[in-house]
């Protein structure tokens, strides 16, 4: 077996300093009637390199690649162009092959990274400070509504009807486990909540998101004046990462937390995951903010490193009083985001942000031009909802079968609810002529 | 003047009816470089053995328990400034905060400093 | 009182003397943080040329400057690199870290991962185009199922300690599916991982440590005296992180059941006796099981992990969504149930951590049913070699055979002023990385060592003969020397008091600094 290093006599020499008979003499705390004789009879042997890339590879082959077709799939995931360099650069075995930085003499390089990459968050979101990332953007969703429970010491978060519905399931799983409620609005595809409105004494916090999953923007300004004057916080939450390089960042608009997904910058599509999730706050909050954080110091020498810091939130030191269970993060797709944001830079991204804007504004002109089909927003990012004459469902699958992957049914976020309702997205990947398909192709399925 | 200690290593300085409150000079050793220091905030009900503050080190986190009932009048912001306070002087102006006893009774369950004394030495 | 803090502080800065003008050491390199390589207008992209169309914002304005700082693609990449040269990894050398199981990551499985059909998919395209990556996941599922015995799994979590979570999520569904809600107490050995604690009071329950026995291994008779109706779980690691083997465990499975209570198993080290040693035959209700310590997915510097879970028969109706179900010859993913479903709700955005599925997957059929038998046993052989020796040595709180880690404890230490700190940073001088230091909590200044599999003959010869030299050495009592450890290292031991006191967690620009300091 190519990866175990240990000959038949290696085996027997070291089983001699042992002084045990065998391997399994080794096993023998192991109550016998659970031990095996030998290798599980169900499974097959070992395979060489080349059998076990055939057999993936034919079960790849069975996926529909994003890439090899026009595709406009957004709500929560973004199919972005990932500069060679990012993919290249997370496969150095000094990266990929290290453990979380218990021993920062030898972890600088993923200390720094980290380092790098909460400055990046801060200045991305408009606000104070960023942790080390989450598993995703929507454990960031819950993991912000918890910690806004831990600030006012209460117990109520209002979710609005334009938050992505797997967020708002994530969220309402823990508030029926952990203890707390979360008050659903139903799905704000045309815009008028009253978020301000329901805000009361017991209110912990608001989240909006933003863009919406229907792809709505709004200012919410006043809505994070009206949250704070009741004692309550406002939880913004990002899907769309590279909205950030366009829009007014959200602490500007004063939110306190800011729970976002980071896949766009450096991260493929991969069916849903790993991902990342990234976690601003505002300063004052910071010693209430799961997952990790890296912080600067000097050594014994007196020269800059770093170090993980604050650590007596986490579990391996507070276990059952810790602010959250977490322990892993997603440290290879932050390097990812933290490279692919150095590369693109105040100037790249700006110009990322802005040109995925403008593949949305076009696409939209193509869309509204087909007969029947209305485009819902008068402003978005680089994700709108259109109205369709049938249900969206229908036309996502025919569409599929002549390889044009046309969007998210809203029916299929939120069931029963919105059949004909579309949510479609641009990006910077999407041609003229992929657009032009499209709108040619829903012309003739409509 | 009077001080008493219990076995979570928090000393508890008597006046009149107000109780001065901290963690032992051997806490502090125990503990490490302290670096944080959460307080309770004046007029907080506080009942005998209940959670009251919390003192962090590097690598550790430990509460402090309230040794006595009574309700907070006042908690050290200098201490909140610089928690090293803790380290330097634990048992002088590292003190965490001031209660008005609600049950002196209390008092007479937790340990004298000859005792205290012996209970350290006997944890080694 | 934890009374193992280490120290944190650091003496007083050193003179510098004999350093070079750049402050480099021929190939350890200096490196500025990116954002002071700044130089406005360069970009490390070129974009296509921007459509000529107006904004189309609302309400919402055009924000102003980032504050991102501009680099060409060859400074990020010399970025990159000089800092991946600061770190130590498995690639580079052995990396002993208890409980951790740092195995070697074999490339086959990143090539895998990168295949468009997989890493190019998006997780909401229709179910026709998809059905080679639902594939993937029912037949990881199906190599978990066949591995551990269990009828059921969930792929959802995305790291070990969300697999907690799930599992523990579960069984707290399944006693208020059965009108036992009110079982609040959940039964943790002392020796736990922090995150066992810290899973079952995040969901309400309150957390009753149970002692250990002399041999490092739960007091059975100690838990049968805290069972009782209140009781919904024990939960508990096995092998233990003492490295020991529960024997009782089917008693203790036994008991647990007949007090009505679930039986949760850390799967952290599922590692030393994969392929071997089936856990429903233990008696377990749930495991969940690290992609990235068993089935060899990256560390990554802190992840992503991957943390399926498998359940027994009575807990299989309560898993997280979505799952994938096989209906005919196609491949369903069941994201909501209709009425009278038993599924507790979502743990994640989408379908789990894909990437780690297919790394996971290629390193299961790499190995096969007999490559898995080999690679537990050459864990177990690895770690009892090194016991056996570094024994005489060292101290070990309790007798073996251990499975894929060792311990010591730091009685061989006493009276020499050197602490299980400095043996690990002066093991860093030695080209080695640490071992797990201060863990598990129920042994002094514990040094846990896990060797893996995937290491040599040669290579533990070579550590075993640097920690013995250590470890004489400390016996001499130089404990100045090893306070000054490490020494070749790109930083020194670092200052974590300091850092802790003044938390800096950004990069700012001078005059913003000021301002917050202020």
């Amino acid at each position: 077996m190519r990866y175990l290093p240990l000959t038949e006599s290696d085996r027997r020499s070291m089983l001699a300093t042992i002084g045990a008979a065998s391997v399994d003499d080794l096993f023998r705390d192991v109550p016998m009637a659970a031990r095996h004789s030998g290798p599980i009879p169900e499974l097959p042997g070992h395979m060489g390199e080349l059998e076990v890339e055939r057999l993936l590879g034919s079960m790849a082959a069975r996926n529909l690649a994003a890439g090899s077709c026009p595709s406009f799939l957004g709500a929560g995931s973004y199919r972005h162009h990932v500069p060679s360099t990012v993919d290249y650069m997370i496969q150095r075995g000094e990266f990929l092959t290290a453990y979380t930085p218990y021993q920062p003499e030898i972890s600088q390089g993923t200390l720094q990274v980290l380092f790098e990459f909460q400055t990046q968050v801060a200045l991305l979101t408009g606000m104070d400070v960023a942790n080390a990332s989450m598993y995703d953007g929507a454990t960031s969703c819950s993991e912000a509504v918890k910690m806004a429970n831990r600030i006012t010491r209460r117990k109520k978060a209002i979710l609005s009807g334009g938050l992505h519905p797997h967020y708002r399931d994530v969220t309402t799983t823990d508030a029926a486990f952990t203890g707390f409620d979360a008050v659903t609005l139903p799905p704000d595809a045309f815009g008028g909540e009253d978020l301000a409105g329901m805000v009361d004494a017991q209110t912990s916090c608001v989240v909006v998101q933003y863009p919406s999953v229907f792809g709505r923007i709004y200012d919410y300004t006043e809505l994070a004046k009206s949250c704070q004057a009741k004692g309550a916080l406002l939880i913004v939450v990002v899907t769309e990462a590279v909205s950030l390089g366009l829009l007014t960042p959200p602490g500007d608009m004063g939110a306190d937390i800011v729970a976002a997904e980071g896949q766009s910058f450096g991260n493929p599509l991969n069916f849903g995951g790993p991902y990342v999730g990234l976690f601003a706050c505002k300063e004052k909050y910071v010693r209430q903010m799961p997952g990790r954080l890296c912080g600067q110091t000097v050594d014994a020498d007196g020269k800059r490193g770093f170090v993980l810091t604050l650590s007596t939130r986490e579990q391996h030191i507070r276990r059952e009083k810790a602010t959250s269970n977490i322990c892993t993060n997603s440290g290879l797709c932050a390097l990812a985001f933290s490279i692919h944001v150095s590369l693109l830079g105040e100037e790249g991204l700006a110009g990322l942000a802005r040109l995925n804007h403008a593949k949305a504004v076009q696409l939209a002109e193509k869309l509204a031009g087909v007969k029947g089909v209305e485009v819902v927003n008068d402003a978005f990012f680089n994700e709108f909802t259109v109205k369709l004459p049938k249900p969206a469902a229908g036309v996502v699958e025919t569409l599929a079968q002549r390889r044009i992957l046309a969007g998210v049914p809203a029916s299929r976020l939120f069931p029963g609810e919105h059949p004909d309702l579309l949510l479609v997205a641009a990006t910077e990947t999407n041609t003229d002529s992929d657009m032009d398909a499209f709108a040619q192709a829903l012309a003739e399925v409509l | 003047m009077t001080v008493k200690y219990t076995k979570d290593h928090e000393w508890v300085r008597i006046e009149g009816d107000v109780g001065t409150v901290g963690v032992t000079d051997f806490a502090q050793q125990q503990l490490g470089d302290v670096v944080f220091v959460e307080l309770p905030e004046a007029g907080r009900e506080l009942t005998l053995g209940g959670e009251a503050a919390v003192v962090e080190s590097v690598k550790a986190a430990s509460d402090v328990f309230a040794p006595v009932s009574g309700t907070v009048t006042e908690s050290n912001g200098a201490l909140v400034e610089e928690p090293s306070m803790v380290n330097s002087a634990a048992e002088t102006d590292g003190w965490f905060f001031k209660l008005t006893l609600s049950s002196p009774s209390e008092l007479d369950d937790l340990m004298d400093a000859d005792a205290y004394k012996a209970y350290v030495e006997g944890l080694h | 009182m934890n009374n193992q803090g280490r120290p944190t502080a650091i003496p007083a800065p050193t003179s510098a003397a004999g350093d070079t003008v750049t402050g480099n050491r021929g190939l350890r390199i200096e490196e500025p943080l990116i954002f002071e390589q700044d130089s406005p207008g360069r970009c490390g992209v070129d974009l296509p040329a921007l459509p000529d169309v107006g904004l189309r914002l609302g309400p919402v304005k055009p924000r102003g400057s980032i504050g991102l700082p501009g680099l060409s693609e060859p400074q990020v990449v010399r970025h990159y690199t000089r800092l991946s040269q600061k770190n130590y990894a498995i690639d580079a050398g052995l990396y002993p870290l208890g409980s951790c199981t740092m195995k070697h990551n074999p490339r086959l499985n990143e090539k895998m991962a990168r295949l468009p059909g997989f890493a190019d998919v998006h997780p909401l395209q229709p179910e026709s185009t998809v059905q080679g990556a639902l594939a993937l996941m029912d037949e990881l599922a199906h190599w978990l199922k066949a591995l551990t015995g269990m009828p059921a799994v969930t792929l959802a979590p995305a790291a070990g300690a969300h697999g907690e979570m799930a599992g523990m999520m579960a069984i707290r569904a399944a006693l208020e599916h059965r009108g036992e809600g009110a079982r609040k107490r959940v039964l943790v050995p002392e020796s736990a991982h922090g995150t066992n604690p810290a899973t079952a009071a995040a969901i309400g329950y309150s957390v009753d440590p149970i002692p250990a026995t002399a041999e490092g291994r739960v007091d059975l008779e100690a838990l049968k005296a805290k069972l009782g109706p209140d009781v919904a779980a024990i939960m508990l690691t096995n092998p233990n992180t003492c490295g020991l083997f529960e024997r009782d465990i089917i008693a203790i499975a036994e008991v647990v059941h007949a007090a009505g209570a679930f039986f949760y198993c850390d799967g952290a080290n599922f590692n030393a006796i994969v392929g071997r040693v089936m856990p429903a035959e233990l008696g377990i209700d749930a495991m969940h099981i690290n992609l990235h310590k068993t089935f060899s997915t990256p560390h990554g510097g802190g992840g992503p992990g991957s943390g399926p879970v498998v359940f027994s028969a009575a807990l299989a109706p309560f898993v997280p969504v979505p799952y994938v179900r096989k209906d005919g010859d196609r491949f369903v993913l069941v994201e909501r149930e209709g009425e009278g479903g038993t599924a507790y709700g979502r743990m994640k955005a989408f379908h789990g951590q894909m990437g780690m599925f297919v790394r996971a997957l290629s390193y299961m059929l790499s190995h096969g049913a007999d490559g898995l038998w080999q690679a537990s046993g050459d864990a177990v052989l690895n770690a009892n070699y090194l016991m056996a020796r570094l024994n005489d040595v060292m101290t070990a709180p309790f007798e073996g055979p251990c499975m894929h880690e060792c311990l010591f404890d730091d009685r061989f230490l006493k009276g020499t002023g050197v602490s299980t700190l400095d043996i690990a940073k002066a093991l860093i001088d030695e080209g080695f990385h640490p071992m797990t230091m201060y863990f598990p909590l129920v042994v002094h200044g514990a040094l846990l060592i896990e060797p893996t599999e995937t290491e040599s003959k040669d290579a533990l010869d070579q550590f075993v003969t640097a920690l013995r030299a250590l470890a004489e050495r400390a016996k001499t009592g130089d404990a100045a020397w090893f306070q000054a450890a490490p020494r070749f290292t790109p930083r020194r031991r670092l200052d974590e008091t300091a850092a802790a006191r003044k938390p800096v967690l950004r990069w700012a620009p001078e005059p913003e600094r000021l301002e917050a300091a202020e």
